[in-house]
């Protein structure tokens, strides 16, 4: 199959590779996807007092489009607010990495692991 | 851009320049030998014939066969169909029952998939965990009314080879026909008919080194095994297989053949010495896994899963090698492969697997730098899983709440 060379890119060069503790208060960690059906997906964010979102970090296990989506999305979501990143949507990063039809369900994961560390975070804030 | 190093033999061959050059002298005017097999009138005609001949005893030689059982066909698909809706038609009024497994090449298992949908009972056995089958399960699966057990030599994904003798003598003991494809295991593994009591085998010549396009089949004569043909036209191949024949084709074949029977001892020893040095370079990887039984099998094919990479991105990773992976993710439908799954691996692992095939223009050189380049790939996926993580903190996965999608 061919990649785009923006997959190409972030499949060469894959940004924010790594863990926070995901223990920490301020820390969201959002999982997604399963090993059976090929992608797994951990998307952390972290979040200052202002609700914004500071870093962000990411592993992937999954084809290179998923690694692709995942590494796009910690680029993006840093320095926005959590309502900004939760409003990030699978169309907007399959059109970003030129994803052909059959690899849309890469840029649905990550949609989902941004919604899932987002979720993460903002429960460990009631309780 | 250099190209990939190739390591998919199993998927096809590279055309020996030997044969290449044979092949090429039955095309032209010049070389005056483009004439019609079935011309009996003349000499281009005769000329033909005799090569197709010459070529038809090549191949039945590597089997053990009487030139007179070999019928041509465009591939080990076509012969495949032709062994397994052949009989099946011209049996039917005996019974309707065949049997093969789980593990089979599509051209067997979807020819008899569109036999059930012509009234036909198929029982599709499970192989062990090794990929072989087991004869007592092949026995009891057995009926009054099975006309024909299909059974491949070597599988393609996994390269284990079958007891095709032992399973030969069963069938025959309750007189029921016996089709083996041997794409994979002609020029491999020694074959002979007669011992291994087979009554159709499927030949390819692009698995040896021979042209794309062209394959044959043994039909046994005795006893007799009729089929009904699936091409109809002018009675070629006494009426099984109608068609004018492929002259340079068939020279390839035969010719990829004979040179099969005269080096196929040497290259083995080569080829395994290869598979060894590939295997002892990747055996201090954690976490690998082979796939299928490493004794009874063709040395040419290492099969192997890395556990916590994902097959399509270790492809992308390793585009120095060209290699197939046990995950069809590079297709549309996202389906581990189907024969891993046979076995019982589990779905990561059948993602995670490639098949490495080696052959007659692998080097040394070749597997160093596959050996070096999986060492590299692998660690720099791992350090991008998950898994890994999950696997290293000490989690078992398989207790791990999955969310679907
Ligand atoms: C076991 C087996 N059977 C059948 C085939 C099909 O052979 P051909 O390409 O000659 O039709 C192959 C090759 O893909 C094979 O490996």
């Amino acid at each position: 199959m061919a990649y785009s060379d923006k997959v190409m890119d972030h499949y060469e060069n894959p940004r924010n590779v790594g863990n926070f503790d995901k223990d920490e208060s301020d820390v969201g960690t959002g999982m997604v996807g399963a090993p059976a059906c090929g992608d797994v997906m951990r998307l952390q964010i972290k979040v200052n007092e202002q609700g914004v979102i500071e870093d962000a970090c990411f592993k992937t296990y999954g084809c290179g489009s998923a690694i692709a989506s995942s590494s796009l999305v910690t680029e993006w979501v840093k320095g926005k607010s959590l309502d900004e990143a939760g409003e990030i949507k699978n169309s907007q990063i399959a059109e970003e990495l030129a994803l052909p039809p059959v690899k849309i369900h890469c840029s649905v994961l990550a949609e989902d692991a941004i919604k899932a560390a987002i979720d993460d975070f903002k429960s460990k804030q009631k309780g | 851009m250099k190209k990939p190093i190739y390591l998919d033999y199993s998927a096809t061959t590279p055309v020996d320049p030997r044969v290449a050059k044979t092949l090429c002298s039955y095309l032209t005017v010049e070389d005056g030998l483009f004439g019609n097999a079935a011309s009996r009138s003349h000499q281009y005609g005769w000329d033909a014939e005799e090569a197709v001949e010459k070529a038809r005893k090549n191949v039945a030689d590597l089997i053990g066969a009487n030139p007179k059982e070999i019928v041509w066909t465009s591939g080990a698909t076509e012969s495949d169909n032709l062994a397994i809706k052949g009989v099946a038609q011209f049996y039917a009024k005996k019974g309707k029952h065949i049997i093969t497994c789980k593990t089979e090449h599509k051209a067997v298992l979807d020819t008899c998939r569109h036999l059930e949908r012509e009234g036909f009972e198929v029982t599709y056995l499970d192989p062990e965990q090794d990929g072989l089958v087991d004869l007592g399960k092949l026995e009891a699966a057995m009926r009054d009314d099975t006309i024909l057990v299909s059974i491949m030599h070597v599988n393609n994904e996994i390269g284990v080879i079958q007891d095709v003798k032992a399973i030969g003598e069963l069938c025959r003991s309750r007189k029921i026909l016996f089709h083996s494809d041997a794409a994979q295991s002609a020029g491999k593994v020694p074959i002979d008919v007669e011992e291994m009591k087979i009554d159709l085998l499927s030949l390819s010549a692009h698995k040896i080194y021979g042209p794309k396009g062209m394959g044959a089949l043994y039909v046994r004569r005795k006893p007799r095994v009729r089929l009904e043909a699936q091409m109809h036209g002018g009675g070629h191949e006494r009426g099984m297989r109608s068609g004018t024949l492929a002259t340079h084709q068939i020279v390839g074949m035969g010719e990829a053949f004979r040179l099969a029977r005269e080096e196929m001892a040497a290259e083995n020893e080569r080829v395994r010495m290869l598979r060894d040095r590939m295997l002892e370079g990747l055996k201090d990887i954690e976490e690998v896994y082979i796939n299928g039984d490493m004794e009874q099998r063709v040395p040419h094919n290492l099969n192997i899963s890395f556990n916590f990479v994902e097959g399509e991105s270790l492809m992308m990773a390793l585009s120095e090698l060209a290699v197939s992976s046990g995950s069809a993710c590079t297709s549309a439908s996202l389906e581990p492969s189907y024969v891993l799954r046979a076995l019982g691996r589990s779905d990561e692992l059948a993602h995670s697997s490639i098949r490495f095939s080696i052959g007659r223009f692998t080097t040394e050189a070749d597997i160093d730098r596959a050996v070096e380049l999986c060492h590299q790939k692998i660690s720099k996926l791992r350090e991008l899983s998950p898994l890994w993580d999950m696997y290293k903190e000490g989690i078992d996965l398989s207790t791990v709440q999955w969310s679907a999608h």
